[in-house]
């Protein structure tokens, strides 16, 4: 067991899946990650870069990715703001990476040291265009570890950016961990065929087409500009429809793969609390003491946001009288819930942007309120 | 296949081109992108560069296309960015031979930041930057290479800004090497072009080219023959400089190679970083 910082998990959770490319821009409270990579990257034949800006960050590291080096950035809410244009670069060409980006409180500069959810919906939709997006939030510190580990097999798996979410209390607070002993790595699938034969953006399977490193041979195209099967820009409508189409089924095939939640005690629950990050902290503590005094309570802990898991929330719709959902902003994953029960249940926020975590005792007041103990016959 | 020194010049760059799909080009006719493109191409031939290992990176604009059509690694990105994409793979695999294109907008307006920055951080890649004095992918409106006084779409009544002279720009941010070629010196160009490919360290290198279609058009040029002409009227070769008066020189712009510095490249500091660190790993 070790004392570590949430992202210091990080940082040694990408090195450990093997992360040897990072650029960033320092940003309170990412910047441990970056300082801990400038140290270590090198040590195991990796590079650190620290640029000019975020833009010029998340650009560096598309770069190095389509070599085919595992790259990943880190930064927090100004700087998720500037990487917007690339990270749809990043999705429109299908290059893995990892963008962390420690939720502080916004908008603007807003709240450099206290901690927030209110970039849930950007790393939905941020940047311009129809596009997928795979977003995890981790909610302790071996959580900080483990999914790292798992956002960037997702983004090798599915030759796609993927964003981790912690929010400040996560990244910043310390705990006591064990780090498992062994982990899977997933690397991106490389072509087999002759070069000649390669298409970068090849739709002919129901899988994901392979990524070739950048000056292995292959000599491909690659262009942010909406493009046909071997890269080059089309405005042939139905290649353009293809190519749109085509990014959100990947999403959409794999679902069920990507999308991890936690939960228990769902089957005779009354009421629900979902929620992630640091508030399903407060959540777990909040549902425990419930059900100790007596109140059909289940817990829901959602360690992927995006894309948002509409048939576990349909199920419990069917049997739950409330779905309380806490969020450290005002509502935005809860805009999801109302969508997944279509008027089925009770969907109840909790929210709070004053820069403190919201506290179980907060939830509990909420849930005990909901869900009365006897009164059902 | 032929090795590529044996080959005619028509041959030789058709051995260079994307033969499917990508033609014909989307350039104007009278452009001074396709003249560089050529240019380009038989530096890279004449420096023997294996094309495998060759990047060709570009931002947003008519400059910025030439990728599409030449049969190296092409990676066409975001406006402004190239040279931060480039910085990510030269990094990553300094065995890359690494080239941007880019054009005046892409590259010190929206993009200004990422050169200066690239020019200190010294990073072995040869940025060829297309200065057309306009943007041409928009429309022809103004850039911040457009002469003062002179017209654009956004600057109907004359532009007030002062150009940016994108060689002292980057040599006084530290470039490793500099230099100014122009379309009408395409001989010249491609003699540049291949010094700045083998530099070891940031090189800059900048074409003065025209746009009939938006800046000649506007500014009173009545062909495309008529820029080139302005171009051999309005540049002096460097090493002709020190000969002329004062008043000849009045104006004019200097061709050839006018900064060219050894300085520590930052991948072989890294590299040795690597190597250091591993050797007292093993104590
Ligand atoms: C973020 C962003 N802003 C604006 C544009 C629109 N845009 C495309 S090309 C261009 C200017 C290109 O000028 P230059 O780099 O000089 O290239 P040229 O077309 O003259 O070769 C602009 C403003 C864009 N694509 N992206
Ligand atoms: S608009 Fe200008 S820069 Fe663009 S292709 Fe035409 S002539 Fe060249
Ligand atoms: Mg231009």
């Amino acid at each position: 067991m070790v004392l570590m910082q949430g992202n210091e998990a990080i940082a040694r959770a990408a090195l450990d899946a093997g992360v040897r490319f990072f650029a960033g821009y320092p940003i309170t409270p990412s910047t441990e990650i970056a300082e801990m990579m400038s140290v270590e990257l090198p040590k195991v034949g990796g590079k650190f870069l620290q640029m000019e800006d975020e833009i010029a960050s998340l650009a560096a590291v598309i770069g190095a990715s389509l070599t085919g080096v595992k790259a990943m950035t880190a930064t927090s809410g100004p700087g998720f703001s500037l990487m917007q244009e690339n990270l749809g670069y990043a999705y429109m060409t299908e290059v893995p990476c990892l963008i962390v980006n420690v939720m502080r409180g916004g908008p603007s500069t807003g709240l450099p040291t206290h901690p927030s959810q209110g970039d849930v919906m950007q790393a939905r939709w941020g940047t311009h265009g129809d596009h997928p997006a795979i977003a995890l939030v981790p909610s302790s510190v071996l959580d900080c570890y483990r999914l790292t580990v798992r956002a960037l097999n997702l983004a090798e798996r599915f030759r796609t950016p993927v964003i981790l979410l912690p929010d400040e209390v996560v990244a910043h607070m310390r705990e006591d961990v064990t780090l498992p002993e062994k982990i899977d790595v997933c690397d991106r699938e490389l072509p087999t065929v002759p070069y000649e034969w390669y298409y970068p953006y090849d739709d002919s399977t129901t899988d994901v087409g392979p990524l070739a490193p950048v000056g292995t041979g292959f000599r491909f195209h690659v262009t942010g500009l909406t493009h046909d099967r071997a890269g080059f820009a089309t405005t042939v409508p139905a290649e353009i429809d293809r190519a749109v189409r085509n990014l959100k089924r990947k999403m959409d095939r794999f679902r069920r793969e990507i999308i991890q939640v936690e939960h228990w005690n769902l089957s005779d629950a009354e009421v629900v609390v979902a929620a992630y990050g640091i508030c399903a902290r407060s959540a777990e503590a909040a549902v425990r003491e419930a059900r100790d005094r007596g109140y059909l309570v289940g817990y829901i802990n959602l360690k992927t946001v995006w894309p948002f898991c509409f048939r576990l929330i349909q199920r419990v719709a069917e049997t739950a009288r409330a779905i309380v959902v806490p969020e450290m902003n005002l509502g935005q994953l809860v805009r999801e819930f109302d969508r997944a029960v279509c008027g089925k249940t009770q969907v109840v926020p909790i929210n709070r942007v004053d820069g403190e975590a919201i506290t179980p005792r907060q939830i509990v007041d909420v849930v005990t309120e909901l869900a009365r103990p006897g009164e059902e016959s | 296949m032929a090795e590529p020194r044996e080959l005619n010049p028509s041959e030789l760059m058709h051995e260079y081109l994307r033969p499917k799909k990508k033609f014909p080009h989307l350039w104007c006719s009278g452009c001074g992108i396709g003249t560089t493109m050529g240019a380009i191409i038989r530096a890279i031939a004449e420096c023997e560069v294996d094309r495998d290992r060759v990047v060709m990176v570009s931002g947003i604009g008519c400059s910025s296309r030439m990728p599409v059509y030449v049969d190296f690694n092409t990676l066409h990105t975001t406006h402004g960015r190239p040279l931060a994409f480039a910085t990510g793979i030269k990094v990553a695999r300094p065995e890359l031979e690494v080239i941007v294109v880019t054009g005046d907008g892409d590259v010190a307006a929206i993009g200004g930041n990422h050169l200066i920055h690239a020019c200190r951080r010294n990073i072995n890649l040869t940025v060829i930057c297309i200065n057309n004095s306009i943007y041409g992918m928009t429309g022809g409106q103004a850039s911040p290479t457009t002469p003062q006084g002179k017209i654009a779409t956004t600057a109907r009544y004359g532009d007030f800004e002062r150009a940016f002279d994108l060689c002292s720009l980057t040599a006084g941010a530290g470039a490793s090497f500099v230099a100014r070629g122009a379309v009408y010196y395409a001989r010249q160009l491609e003699k540049l072009a291949a010094q700045a490919i083998r530099k070891k360290g940031f090189a800059f290198v900048e074409v003065v080219s025209q746009c009939p279609t938006y800046f000649g058009r506007f500014n009173k040029f009545k062909s495309p023959v008529e820029m080139l002409y302005w171009q051999r009227d309005n540049t002096v070769n460097v090493k002709a400089a020190p000969k002329m008066a004062a008043e000849e020189l009045e104006g004019k712009l200097l061709r050839g190679v006018l900064a060219d510095h050894e300085y520590p490249e930052f991948t072989e500091l890294y590299d040795k970083l690597i190597a250091d660190l591993a050797k007292e790993g093993e104590k």
